[in-house]
């Protein structure tokens, strides 16, 4: 049997596992890759999650990017809404990182040593202190590279482990830092001291590539998994119903498999 | 006896000084008061803090040399994810930079709309806004769980400038697109110079049938000192369903922040034409 399937479909798979169990939250993946993958979660295995249209509803569509039969609206959910969502605890977000480090701490807003004078002004630090304290969070690193797993990231936007713990009870208290999948790799934040924790590479990814990639020493289990591949009938709903203007290609080209 | 509250740009401009607090309302590249901000870019005005969920405003008054202070979340375009001419600006040294979370940035909206001095939240905590944003403190709560919390500051606004959709000549306004954002926060945290752009100003007796219905009617004129009417007052901003972003315009923008060339001819055809 063939595969049919691409490192972007894999990765779109790995993402979805994140949501399993979640129950009824809001799955919010932010990025191409990871909104489909909030998608298929709810399709297959997760249906009680909600989900944004990426504006003011959450809606009940499988597709991920435009509804030409329009929306199914199930419940208005501006900005200020969203906040409610977040402080309450009902969500699941998987945010992009420029930098991540051991500990999972994540940067967002500005390269380099000093702040006040970037090397390079980012996004800023949009939601990642509050949602990384308040929820689930999980990132997605569509280039996994030591430019972007640094030993010490140069400004701490998301919270890692280490600096929640550091923080005292109130950081703790709903602190849920998940996985990490990238283009080579799931992983997780079970080595020494919820260190950065190679979990499976997919497909064609040897564990020597995510090692090199990586650019500070990863927790390697003695036997590491294959990631698993997408059923037929995810493939099924990705490629026909979820994205089929094939957006995920785009950000993950297929050369990559 | 009037009671409109009908001005103009210039009026608006006038009554601001340098060195002032500004509260500007919509989102990103998102209902963006950008005919106001155009006239303050072209101004003489000096070192200003710009307090917004930011877009093209807080880059627009960057590149024209207005901005002393950015109090923000977030700097991006929507469409395009980083505002040219505020990196521009950051990465020269330009610009003291006040980080904020989103909704940490909401409670400072709050606690200044409700007249108390900060809000606690949980947010912040073990991030580097404790360190890089002056304004951020701890406090303890006094109840028996003793947590340690952060307290975010009320903002302190001289102006707060917004555009909407339809208005009365009172300062009774509504939106029409999907969301208000925080634009009644904005106009509730600020003690005076409270001014919305509209792109239409309609009898009071119409804004119901204008806006579809009761929920959309947030904007009360207890909360707006001035009016303008300025139809296309968010420039090249989504202003739905007037209309959408002008993606054309906004890449044109962006092109302005290549070189001082570039921005000077941008700034002669856009910003001079505002005057």
């Amino acid at each position: 049997m063939t595969a049919h399937w691409t490192r972007a479909d894999v990765c779109v798979v790995a993402l979805a596992e994140c949501f399993r169990g979640d129950g009824e939250i809001v799955a919010n993946p932010i990025g191409t890759i990871p909104m489909i993958a909030g998608r298929l979660a709810r399709a297959t295995f997760a249906p009680d999650l909600m989900a944004t249209d990426g504006e003011a509803a959450l809606i009940a569509n499988d597709e991920a990017f435009a509804w030409p039969d329009g929306r199914v609206v199930e419940y208005y959910n501006p900005y200020r809404s969203m906040f409610d969502v977040v402080w309450s605890g009902k969500r699941h977000v998987v945010m992009g990182a420029t930098q991540i480090d051991p500990f999972g701490n994540q940067n967002f807003a500005a390269i380099g040593s000093d702040y006040s004078v970037p090397k390079t002004q980012l996004i800023g630090f949009r939601g990642a202190p509050g949602n990384t304290i308040n929820h689930a969070t999980s990132y997605w690193v569509s280039n996994h590279s030591p430019r972007v797993f640094v030993e010490k990231v140069d400004v701490v936007t998301g919270v890692g482990w280490d600096r929640a713990a550091a923080a005292g009870a109130a950081a703790l208290e709903f602190f849920d830092l998940r996985r990490v999948v990238t283009n080579l790799a799931v992983l997780d934040f079970g080595g020494p001291d919820h260190r950065l924790r190679l979990v499976s590479v997919h497909p064609g990814v040897s564990v020597d590539d995510v090692v090199a990639g990586t650019g500070f020493p990863l927790t390697v289990p003695e036997s590491v998994a294959e990631t698993r591949t997408p059923t037929d009938k995810e493939m099924q709903l990705i490629s026909e119903v979820i994205d089929p203007s094939d957006q995920r290609h785009v950000e993950l080209p297929e050369e990559a498999s | 006896m009037t009671t409109s509250k009908l001005t103009t740009i210039d009026q608006v401009v006038g009554s601001l000084a340098d060195g002032m607090t500004i509260g500007i309302g919509g989102w990103g590249s998102r209902r963006k008061p950008m005919a106001i901000v155009r006239a303050i870019a072209a101004s003489s005005l000096s070192d200003l803090t710009v307090v917004s969920f930011a877009g093209p405003d807080l880059g627009l008054l960057c590149a024209a040399g207005k901005v002393k202070q950015a109090v923000y979340p977030f700097a991006s375009l929507d469409s395009i994810p980083l505002e040219p001419h505020f990196r521009a600006a950051r990465q020269a040294g330009l610009v003291e930079d006040v980080p904020f979370d989103e909704g940490m940035f909401l409670l400072a909206l709050q606690a200044a709309a409700w007249r108390v001095p900060f809000l606690p939240t949980r947010v912040g905590l073990g991030s580097d806004l404790t360190t890089l944003n002056p304004m951020l403190a701890t406090v303890t709560s006094p109840f028996d769980d003793r947590s340690e919390l952060v307290a975010v500051p009320a903002f302190r606004f001289d102006a707060v400038i917004c555009h909407l959709n339809r208005s009365d000549d009172r300062g009774n306004a509504t939106f029409l697109g999907p969301d208000l954002y925080f634009d009644d926060l904005f106009l509730r945290a600020a003690p005076s110079r409270r001014y919305i752009s509209v792109e239409k100003v309609v009898p009071t007796r119409d804004l119901l049938e204008e806006a579809g219905t009761e929920l959309r009617l947030r904007v009360a004129r207890m909360m707006v000192d001035g009016v303008i009417e300025a139809p296309g007052g968010a420039w090249f901003t989504s202003c739905v369903p007037d209309y959408e972003r002008d993606e054309a315009l906004q890449r044109e923008y962006v092109g302005a922040a290549k070189s001082p060339d570039a921005w000077a001819s941008f700034a002669a055809t856009h910003l001079e034409a505002a005057r």
